[in-house]
């Protein structure tokens, strides 16, 4: 089950915590991919350290030609296919929307939801051609629900669900899937950091009564771009120890 | 009949798998050879390729039948 084995992937934000446990997720299933990340050494350093014949794509998301220019590389590095498009790479710029600079608003949007448009819109090339695609954005529960502070950041969440369902519906008929995967809390550098009386916050609002692991987001990733997942499509599934049921 | 409206027609049949004799230049795309938007969309782009042409997409919009294309090509070339 959720063999990989010949496919080729291209995951954003590959560097970062969640975007590495999704890289080594898709990896360990035997898919060949194209990472990318804005922080060069550290993208060259996990290339090295996931091994295989994963090449690293360097790509500034909030650059609008370097965006249009990502897919058709991956494509090239990856042997002239690319079956799967992670658009997992993300930014925050918190602050109440009272306060909320129209600079904050913008650079959120426009590298949490235009950038993943335009590799979703370049990938759907090949993929059409290829008559199969899977196409995965990493969204938030923050997207659903909402978060005071993240006007900016659950905008574009929420624009990644509404997006992909329009995607899904037209490219269903060429076996391409568009789905979204949205975590909850996961442990990351920045939950590390948190004191225990702010750890033991959280955890009373999870049912399951702890944080969830980057590997969790992973699984999700891998099951989305499976074969098997072939018939789930415009969805979103929820990764958050029950915290919200939607 | 041209070199092009072969290489055009050829693509038309493998692409929407229509039977060659109902591929006549005056046969529209949607309305006789059961083409919807995203199948324009991919003929568009099998076209470009083929002929290494770029169909910008207020031309694209003006090609309703086999002929417009081919015209479209032709003029092209």
């Amino acid at each position: 089950m959720f063999d990989l084995t010949g496919m080729t992937a291209l995951v954003t934000g590959a560097s970062g915590g969640i975007g590495s446990a999704i890289a080594r997720g898709l990896a360990a299933q035997g898919a060949r991919l194209a990472l990318s990340g804005s922080n060069v050494d550290k993208l060259n350093s996990f290339a090295t350290e996931l091994g295989g014949d994963h090449v690293a794509l360097p790509c500034n998301l909030s650059d609008g030609a370097a965006v249009d220019a990502l897919v058709p590389q991956a494509v090239e590095a990856l042997g002239g296919k690319l079956d799967i498009l992670v658009n997992n790479a993300g930014v925050t710029r918190d602050n109440l929307a009272m306060r909320m600079k129209d600079e904050e608003w913008s650079d959120v949007i426009s590298v949490n939801l235009e950038a993943a448009f335009r590799l979703a819109r370049a990938a759907a090339k090949p993929m059409m051609k290829a008559r199969f695609g899977r196409i995965i954005s990493i969204t938030s529960i923050v997207g659903v629900t909402g978060n005071p502070g993240q006007a900016n950041y659950a905008a574009s969440k929420a624009g990644l669900i509404g997006m992909s369902k329009a995607l899904a519906q037209e490219l269903a008929s060429r076996g391409i899937t568009v789905n979204c995967v949205a975590p909850g809390f996961i442990r990351s550098a920045m939950t590390d950091a948190l004191n225990d009386a702010q750890k033991d916050a959280i955890n009373v609002k999870i049912p399951a009564g702890k944080l969830g692991e980057g590997e969790d987001i992973g699984a999700a990733v891998v099951y989305l771009a499976s074969r098997e997942a072939g018939y789930v499509t415009g969805q979103t599934l929820h990764v958050n120890g029950g915290m919200a049921m939607i | 009949m041209s070199e092009t409206a072969d290489r055009v027609k050829k693509i038309v049949v493998e692409h929407l798998g229509v039977e060659a004799e109902k591929v006549t230049e005056d046969a529209s795309f949607i309305d006789d050879l059961g083409a919807d938007s995203l199948d324009i969309v991919e003929l568009v782009m099998a076209f470009e390729e083929e002929f290494g042409v770029e169909i910008p997409d207020d031309a694209a919009e003006k090609i309703g039948t086999v002929k417009d294309a081919i015209d479209y090509i032709e003029s092209k070339q």
